[in-house]
């Protein structure tokens, strides 16, 4: 069906970002982005920051429209249920049949949740929705009881100290970020977590949850109880595929694709006309190695979509560029940052992938720091607290062990 | 020519604008972010790149 539309499913930023590199590539045909969110794209790290501090709307954090991407359609607040990569449609919960000439899986990621009755007062932060809904409950004086010790934790923390809230965060680690970041930054951060009077329950998980029609606190395996009226659930998240259970899609963690972002079925064989972007995609970058792993770092997104387009662009226009654009590699940097209370960090590369603990770069723990992380004898990532201009040697390092092997 | 606008109560200077148009954007010794209200037509491709990237979205192009 050659008339029939791109159908990019997932109306979130990577969504947003193939759509526009489809136009850049010169591809003029429709396109349908259908997304589960009644919102038009918007962006997502102030969701633990100034939306839940200032009250600002979608307006405010929503990505700017362009007139290139003027003539999509945007089917928002639209589940989709199914996909059928034979017939080539995808089915939504309203029981339609939508037809596609190509798919771009962009369903990205849910927030994980305890596996406890839905009583008031259990809170996530994922989705705007999410976090209007919490900041109605982030009043001065609130006890807010933070499960789980990772980025949206503990900025979902520093937010509700500054709002006034007591704040306990309650995580089964030795210390808060200890897996992204290691022990020695992660105790530092804690410290400074501690001085605004953030109270950390470390090493603990939670045995029960009191409150029968609302929260009313959370029991530990030590016996103990912090008593809370407000719980954010801030335990990771899990991946968004269960429309895909019934397609041949290799869906172990996310879904695989190739460097060109061309899904691959369990057999390993690719799909020119299906692709995966943003936070499910499980694709090789050989700045590090070929194994496939899923990034949830801010920009993935938006290097994703852009390849993905390019490729998927080219692949429509059958002008003969698609074995050249398929040839161009795809190394994307990731990057992160993070806010917390005066923290400002910053990083590069993949820190997850060190082995052994990072190595002081610049500066010392307790003001501005760098901190290496290594894999090997080789730079893998680089952490800075309060540094800018400094980390970039270490980006460009970073970088270049990728065009050497 | 282009118009360039930066809300610098959102910019944090983290400087990926830097990576996309360098001949726009750049961080100073005081690793704060300097860069130009006007550039050439050429560099559109680029500064829509240096939108995209930033974190803040703090940048715009004023058309």
């Amino acid at each position: 069906m050659t008339d029939a539309p791109v159908v990019i499913v997932g109306a979130s930023m990577g969504g947003l970002r193939t759509a526009e590199a489809l136009r850049r590539a010169g591809y003029v045909g429709p396109i349908t982005v259908i997304g589960e969110e009644a919102h038009a794209p918007y962006n997502r790290p102030p969701l633990s920051k100034d939306v839940l501090s200032t009250g600002v709307s979608h307006e405010a954090v929503a990505f700017p429209a362009r007139a290139a991407t003027a003539d999509v359609q945007w089917m928002l607040g639209s589940r989709v249920e199914s996909a059928d990569l034979d017939a080539r449609t995808v089915t939504t919960a309203d029981g339609r049949e939508h037809h596609w000439r190509a798919l771009v899986i962009a369903t990205g990621l849910r927030a994980r949740r305890l596996d406890l009755p839905l009583i008031t007062g259990r809170h996530t932060v994922r989705t705007l929705d999410d976090a209007m809904a919490l900041r109605d409950e982030l009043l001065p004086g609130a006890r807010v009881v933070v499960l789980g010790a990772g980025f949206v934790g503990c900025e979902v923390a520093a937010t509700a100290r500054k709002l006034g809230c007591e704040v306990t965060i309650v995580a089964p680690g030795a210390e808060p970020l200890l897996r992204p970041l290691g022990a020695a930054l992660g105790a530092e951060l804690r410290r400074r977590h501690e001085e605004h009077g953030v109270v950390f329950r470390l090493g603990r998980t939670v045995t029960a949850m009191l409150g029968d029609d609302a929260f009313e606190g959370l029991e530990l395996d030590d016996g103990t109880i912090v008593a809370g009226d407000v719980l954010v659930e801030a335990i990771g998240s899990e991946c968004n595929t269960g429309w895909l259970d019934a397609t041949e899609l290799d869906l172990t963690d996310g879904v695989l694709a190739d460097a060109a972002l061309r899904a691959v079925s369990t057999a390993g064989s690719v799909r020119d006309d299906v692709y995966v972007v943003g936070d499910i995609a499980r694709f090789p970058n050989l700045m590090f190695d070929a194994v496939p792993r899923r990034v949830e770092h801010w920009n993935i997104p938006t290097d994703t979509g852009k390849r993905a387009g390019a490729v998927l662009g080219a692949w429509l226009a059958g002008d003969g560029s698609f074995e050249e654009v398929l040839a161009r590699g795809f190394t994307p940097m990731p990057a992160f940052w993070s806010n917390q209370f005066e923290v400002s960090l910053q990083a590069y590369g993949l820190p997850g992938l060190a082995e052994g603990e990072p190595r002081l770069l610049l500066g010392d723990l307790s003001a501005n720091v760098a901190l290496g992380y290594f894999r090997a004898s080789r730079l893998v990532g680089v952490v800075g607290i309060g540094l800018k201009a400094e980390l970039l040697p270490y980006r460009q390092e970073i970088a270049e062990h990728a065009a050497r092997e | 020519m282009i118009k360039i606008e930066v809300d610098m109560t959102l910019c944090q200077h983290y400087g990926q604008c830097v990576f996309e148009a360098p001949d726009v954007f750049k961080l100073n010794d005081d690793d704060k972010l300097e860069y130009l209200a006007e550039a050439d037509d050429s560099e559109r491709d680029n500064v829509e790149s240096a939108v995209d990237v930033c974190p803040m979205q703090a940048i715009r192009i004023v058309e």
